[in-house]
């Protein structure tokens, strides 16, 4: 495993004319490491991971790419208007032609070949998550980000999708950057998660939170080992308009 | 040899005639406004390609004003007006729709203001408003197979940006594609096709011809590339059988071949474009 990152963040940040989306953002993704990004709305998750993307310029701070890096990109929505006579075969070449082989498998991966000439439209909610992953590994990338991954898909769906996504690092050894909004559960194969509200609220491994009680009794209750509780204790708290009301002057360390 | 030559005289003598010529455009248009249509349709740009088209107008208007080429001067006010609203929706303090209807009912009006202002210049209005198959000269079908070919290269270098962009500008840009360069082209190649349309379909329907015929073939269509090709074909249809019918008939050409298209739009929605569908899909699978 290379220790050279792939992305990489420096103290970023980015300002709209009149507010700041997020600041203070340090970030790295390597090679086989799968980085989670949780926090509520608006707390500047996929600000962050545009600029890491550089489709956005931080405004301080500084936002490396690797030469060369291949992405490929898991959007948290995508809607498909009438207009568009889109199936999931020609999805797949959406921004470069792709080999057989690599599609083969990704749509072997993802158990997606009963849907390949159905339009994107017809597709569930499910259907389409998984679409969209078989056509972002099918890339066979270097970096892969997921926004809001299991978004619409049911509970047993949602853990196949995280077991999936634990598969692809193994099988590509790509690095993966991951978006959620879920603020208590990530998965357990990530190797750091990183708050965010605005700032980085606090980050560390998951390893070490899932030997808690708490993740124990979570493990327990849903009978599965990717899905770990991550959890926090912020020293300050955030108001209802996200500025942040410190209790005491030490700043944003956590447990 | 001989042969060769014959069919070289007939050609050259068919160009000659007014019929013929205003053919050759229209289908050079249909062409061109195929695969443009389909992105217009796609990118819910419908009343932005009327926006250009009433800006056409204006520039005739300072093309006559400065004796300058017609249509490059139609292309100039188009690009400008399309690089504004770029550059304004941007900001988007007004609602594009709001700003849309601004410009383009700004520069119509003030296109016909100086118009009639210049009275030492007898302008058709009506043929500039709605097409004349009269007006297509030799010099306008070197223009048109010149755009036909810049636009048919541009496009194929830039449609799977574009598309991507289509269907999702952040996924394109975050697998390292360059939207904004093919946005940019594409708004540049419509203002390009407007310029070249005037004459055959006028300044008040150009942007019927973009999107009519991209309708009716997102009917029979299974993918992108295929809507495309379908469009330019129904186009050419739409064409033909329009000029066909402004000639005889003696009806302006620009209505004559919006009415053909939404003829075949209409057929598009009766059971037969689902046959036509089936067709297509049985001969993949």
């Amino acid at each position: 495993m290379s220790e050279k990152p792939l992305i990489k963040l420096t103290q970023a940040g980015y300002q709209t004319t009149d507010r700041w989306l997020v600041r203070d953002v340090s970030l790295s993704v390597t090679q086989g490491e799968i980085v989670t990004l949780i926090g509520p709305n608006g707390s500047g998750k996929s600000t962050t991971a545009k600029m890491a993307l550089g489709i956005l310029k931080p405004t301080t701070g500084e936002a490396f790419r690797a030469p060369g890096l291949k992405v490929s990109y898991v959007p948290q929505k995508l809607m498909i208007d009438w207009t568009l006579p889109l199936d999931v075969a020609h999805f797949f070449q959406l921004t470069g032609r792709l080999s057989i082989q690599a599609q083969h498998h990704a749509i072997e991966a993802t158990g997606i070949s009963h849907l390949l000439d159905q339009e994107l439209r017809s597709l569930s909610g499910g259907e389409f998550q998984r679409v969209l992953i078989a056509r972002a590994i099918a890339r066979e990338p270097d970096l892969l980000v997921l926004d809001e991954p299991v978004q619409g898909v049911d509970f047993s769906g949602e853990n196949e999708l995280y077991q999936l996504i634990g598969t692809i690092r193994d099988d590509l050894q790509c690095g993966i950057l991951m978006i959620s909004h879920d603020l208590h559960v990530v998965m357990a194969k990530t190797d750091q998660v990183i708050c965010l509200n605005g700032h980085v609220c606090c980050s560390g491994t998951p390893v070490t939170v899932s030997q808690t009680d708490e993740f124990q009794a979570l493990f327990g209750l849903r009978g599965h080992a990717d899905i770990a509780l991550y959890q926090h204790h912020h020293d300050h708290q955030h108001s209802a308009d996200g500025s942040i009301a410190h209790n005491h002057h030490s700043g944003c360390s956590h447990d | 040899m001989d042969r060769l030559l014959t069919i070289i005289t007939v050609g050259a003598a068919m160009i000659d005639d007014f019929f013929v010529r205003a053919l050759l455009a229209g289908i050079g248009l249909a062409l061109m406004a195929g695969p443009l249509g389909c992105f217009v349709i796609w990118k819910r740009m419908a009343y932005f390609g009327d926006t250009l088209s009433h800006g056409a107008l204006l520039g005739i208007a300072l093309g006559l004003l400065f004796e300058l080429h017609l249509e490059l001067s139609v292309f100039l006010v188009c690009s400008l007006i399309a690089v504004t609203l770029f550059l304004l929706q941007r900001r988007a303090s007004i609602s594009s729709d709001a700003l849309l209807g601004i410009l383009a009912h700004a520069s119509l009006a003030i296109g016909l203001v100086v118009l009639s202002l210049m009275t030492w210049i007898r302008v058709d209005l009506m043929g500039l408003l709605f097409g004349d198959i009269l007006a297509v000269s030799h010099h306008d079908l070197t223009v048109i197979a010149g755009t036909l070919v810049i636009t048919s290269v541009l496009l194929s270098l830039t449609w799977r940006s574009l598309f991507a962009a289509t269907v999702s500008r952040e996924l394109a840009e975050a697998e390292g594609l360059n939207p904004q360069r093919a946005e940019i082209i594409f708004m540049l190649l419509i203002a390009s096709v407007i310029a070249v349309a005037i004459k055959i379909v006028g300044v008040l329907l150009i942007t019927s011809l973009l999107i009519i015929p991209a309708a009716t073939a997102r009917r029979i269509s299974l993918s992108p590339g295929q809507m495309m090709l379908v469009s330019s074909i129904i186009g050419v249809f739409a064409v033909v059988l329009g000029l066909t019918g402004s000639l005889n008939l003696d009806t302006p050409s620009g209505p004559s071949i919006v009415v053909a298209s939404v003829g075949l739009f209409l057929i598009s929605m009766t059971p037969l474009a689902h046959q036509i569908r089936l067709q297509f899909r049985r001969r993949i699978t």
